[in-house]
């Protein structure tokens, strides 16, 4: 049972998670037998940018130790096998060039969704 | 018995998403169809006992005739529809999000498991459905 994960809001508590929770879910399930692919769209296309820094989160005398590495994610995903992809239209609204990507994702244009869409058994939007 | 399985993901008392999930597993179990839910992150502590109706001074009312929603008493009222209707119903708390949150304290008959969970109720459904917080 293939299913694909659409991910479309962007660093919703990923300081307090370390992580992008819908990221990590993929994660988990994927390592409970889940052939799980992840779609970015809307913000989430950011997590596509290579070279991200979330260090430096303090609060009072608190400092984070371990501060979210949305590139390890993505990267860990597509090494596990997982198909990573992003919209093109949403990285170009904003001025996302591929270049600036992380090697392996697709960039996939919105025409094509149908047609991916139709490649899954079940297909859960975020 | 046909089964549905759905993951939440909001807090209680944020968002109408909340009542509309609560409504369509209502009328699931109502037509002797099967729930299994996941709760993910903020929706753990749908099922928390310790939410409190309250009195409601701006409405005129007290707290008995406010009678204040609790979500957790929708989680047991739906526990106990199952039971009556005969049908499969399965609430699994996120455990990690459980800690987070503190979230302990929950209706009897809820669980706490883990997102292999989810997928094993996946697989035993003929769909899923997931409503994400934005």
């Amino acid at each position: 049972m293939r299913v694909l994960q659409i991910i479309e809001p962007a660093y919703r508590a990923t300081l307090e998670e370390q992580d992008d929770t819908v990221l990590w879910f993929t994660r988990a399930i994927r390592a409970a037998g889940a052939p799980a692919d992840v779609l970015l769209c809307g913000t989430a296309v950011n997590y596509s940018v290579r070279g991200q820094d979330a260090e430096g989160f303090r609060v009072g005398g608190w400092a984070q130790r371990h501060p979210p590495v949305i590139e390890h994610e993505i990267t860990k995903l597509m090494e596990s096998g997982a198909r990573v992809a992003a919209l093109a239209e949403d990285l170009a609204e904003r001025g996302i060039p591929t270049e600036s990507m992380l090697p392996g994702i697709e960039v996939l244009s919105r025409r094509s969704l149908g047609g991916l869409c139709a490649q899954y058994d079940r297909v859960w939007k975020w | 018995m046909s089964t549905l399985t759905f993951l939440l993901m909001d807090a209680p008392y944020e968002q109408s998403r909340t009542a509309t999930a609560f409504r369509l597993i209502d009328a699931a179990l109502r037509r002797k169809v099967g729930v299994r839910v996941f709760a993910y992150e903020g929706a753990v502590s749908l099922s928390m006992t310790g939410q409190k109706p309250h009195a409601n001074a701006v409405h005129g009312r007290t707290l008995e005739e406010e009678a204040h929603p609790t979500p957790h008493a929708w989680v047991g009222a739906l526990i106990a529809l199952a039971r009556e209707s005969g049908v499969t119903f399965d609430w699994v708390n996120c455990g990690l999000c459980v800690d987070e949150r503190g979230a302990n304290e929950v209706v009897e008959g809820v669980r706490r498991g883990s997102p292999a969970d989810f997928w094993k109720m996946n697989l035993e459904s003929v769909n899923t459905l997931v409503i994400p917080t934005r």
